[in-house]
């Protein structure tokens, strides 16, 4: 092999920062900044993915979940008509709900991979390789999401078989995709910094324990907000699930409108995953110290 | 004109709490030398590489690597560096070309080049055959030659090693040294590496210097430290035994012994 020629160091030596989302040899730059960050970004998915082909069962058991809320819980509660659910059924009311839960899930414990990778070895490579932190932590996040749309498919199976009134228009389909992923990279990129911060198996699975229940009951997810006591509306409004659950509800049954309420819940979650990944890069190289 | 150094270290501390884990350590490594630094567990060899390698920040000190301050700008040292961690850094859950076909992306080789270069490695750390297989099932010894594979995709000018033959049976051990051995033969690259084994630092390093709680202890090539201490049939072990007071049992927290065993058992 022949010695290597350096490469850009020009740009190089504008570089001063060590943890931000893009380095300032990249703000530089910003064009090919963006596209680079996206590339390696993207390598992140790409690895992410080739785990699960390589080992899918992971993906099918996580199947489990969705189908006992649906078939168990949402069979019975659509008898009784307990919930009040404006007119539609509770399956189809729900049906959003348990897809949003289950991408929760699978993101809120993605974390855990961290402390686990951590322990081996595989962060260090990682960080001493000069890839933008940012970017290892948003393609951790996407790569929940490709985990997620794993569990779409088998709510919308689920649906199908129901009788939910789903809408099959294809730019329903898409909006729903991307309501997926960011609510994956919400979620993922919260575990991550939980992980970065409590650093051991031990103490993740007890605090995403504490977390998942509270995410998941104090939302809209299988009931409105407008039962709930007011402390706990405050709490709902706040918490990124519900504006996940209200746009998928939007775009997962038929007869769902586009509003702009739906820009708001994207808008809402996209600042939030947007924030979420900038901490995250910030603490992920915590992690191997 | 003198050689600029292609590690350089002025009195470099990091402390932990109180405790420093590295106290004032300076050195220089010069271009194309295979550097070791020897220690017993806990002296502060993979602190100082951490830093070196840009994932620990020092506490006070100079640390610069092909001429970049590691904490001031850290991505152009990444760029020109080649890093094999301690632990197990592969994954396990890709194959050994997947592994590779990674740092080829992040590193930035050029889109022609991954797949050839990806290949180019495999071959020269003799895992051609094993390309395709999941990196779990490879054996100890494999999985150290993938991650130097891997270290080395882009040719850095500097790799870094930290205790690279710990837990490998002594034929995996000697396949790993002989590959580093070519390594360097045939690009001139700089390599560091740790080791508390005597035996590699001394056929494999043309300098090392003995750390010992935090500090160096000594620093020349494995024969100067032996003429050092005198005596007929002198062995590094025996240079060791003298700078560090017989310490080759002593640091080590829990979780470092657990982390060591894992990887032990991992690679076994």
């Amino acid at each position: 092999m022949t010695q290597r020629t350096p490469a850009a160091p020009q740009d190089d030596l504008a570089n001063t920062t060590q943890i931000g989302v893009l380095s300032s040899e990249e703000r530089a730059n910003p064009i090919a900044a963006i596209a680079s960050f996206m590339e390696k970004t993207f390598t992140i998915v790409w690895l992410e993915v080739r785990k699960i082909r390589h080992d899918p069962t992971d993906i099918i058991t996580r199947a489990v979940q969705p189908a006992l809320w649906l078939l168990i819980f949402g069979e019975v509660f659509t008898r009784i008509r307990a919930i009040p659910t404006g007119g539609e059924s509770y399956l189809d009311f729900m049906a959003p709900g348990i897809l949003a839960q289950s991408v929760l899930f699978i993101a809120i414990f993605s974390g855990i991979a961290i402390i686990w990778e951590r322990d081996l070895g595989i962060i260090h490579k990682f960080l001493t390789s000069p890839t933008p932190r940012g970017a290892l932590v948003l393609g951790k996040g996407l790569a929940a999401g490709v985990r997620g749309l794993a569990q779409a498919l088998i709510v919308y199976v689920l649906a199908l078989l129901l009788g939910v009134h789903m809408n099959w228009n294809p730019l329903a389909l898409l909006g729903v995709v991307i309501i997926v992923m960011l609510g994956a990279t919400c979620f993922a990129t919260f575990s991550l910094i939980i992980a970065c911060l409590v650093k051991t198996r031990e103490r993740f699975m007890g605090i995403g324990q504490v977390l998942t229940m509270p995410l998941f009951f104090a939302s809209n997810a299988i009931y409105p907000i407008a039962i709930m006591p007011t402390w706990l509306q405050v709490i709902a409004v706040c918490n990124p699930l519900t504006y996940e659950v209200y746009a998928l509800r939007s775009l997962m049954l038929a007869g769902g409108t586009i509003t702009s309420g739906l820009i708001v819940d994207f808008a809402v979650m996209l600042v939030t995953a947007i924030v979420l990944v900038i901490i995250g890069a910030k603490l992920y190289p915590r992690v191997a110290m | 004109m003198q050689k600029q150094p292609i590690v350089e270290v002025r009195d470099l501390v990091k402390l932990f709490g109180e405790h420093a884990v590295v106290d004032h350590v300076s050195f220089a490594v010069e271009p194309g030398e295979v550097f070791g630094l020897l220690g017993p567990n806990g002296a502060g060899k993979s602190t100082t590489i951490k830093i070196l390698t840009t994932l620990l920040p020092p506490t006070s000190g100079y640390a610069a690597v092909v001429g970049f301050d590691v904490t001031k700008q850290p991505m152009p040292v990444r760029r020109r560096i080649g890093y094999v961690p301690q632990a197990l850094s592969a994954d396990g859950n890709l194959t050994g070309y997947e592994n590779l076909l990674v740092f080829a992306r992040l590193y930035d080789l050029p889109r022609e080049e991954r797949v050839p270069k990806a290949h180019e490695a495999l071959k020269f750390m003799g895992l051609q055959d094993a390309a395709d297989k999941l990196v779990r099932n490879y054996s100890g010894g494999m999985i150290r030659r993938l991650e130097v594979a891997q270290a080395m995709l882009h040719q850095p000018e500097v790799l870094f090693l930290d205790e690279p033959t710990v837990g490998l049976d002594p034929v995996a051990r000697k396949a790993v040294w002989e590959h580093l051995e070519q390594l360097r033969k045939q690009s001139g690259m700089t390599i560091f590496l740790t080791t508390h084994y005597m035996e590699e630092a001394d056929s494999l390093c043309d300098r090392v210097a003995i750390m010992h709680l935090g500090k160096i202890m000594a620093i020349g090539s494995p024969v100067e430290l032996k003429a050092s201490i005198g005596g007929d049939e002198t062995t590094l072990d025996d240079v060791f035994t003298h700078y560090t007071g017989n310490m080759l049992e002593s640091g080590g927290s829990y979780r470092d012994t657990a982390h060591t065993r894992r990887t032990a058992r991992r690679l076994g």
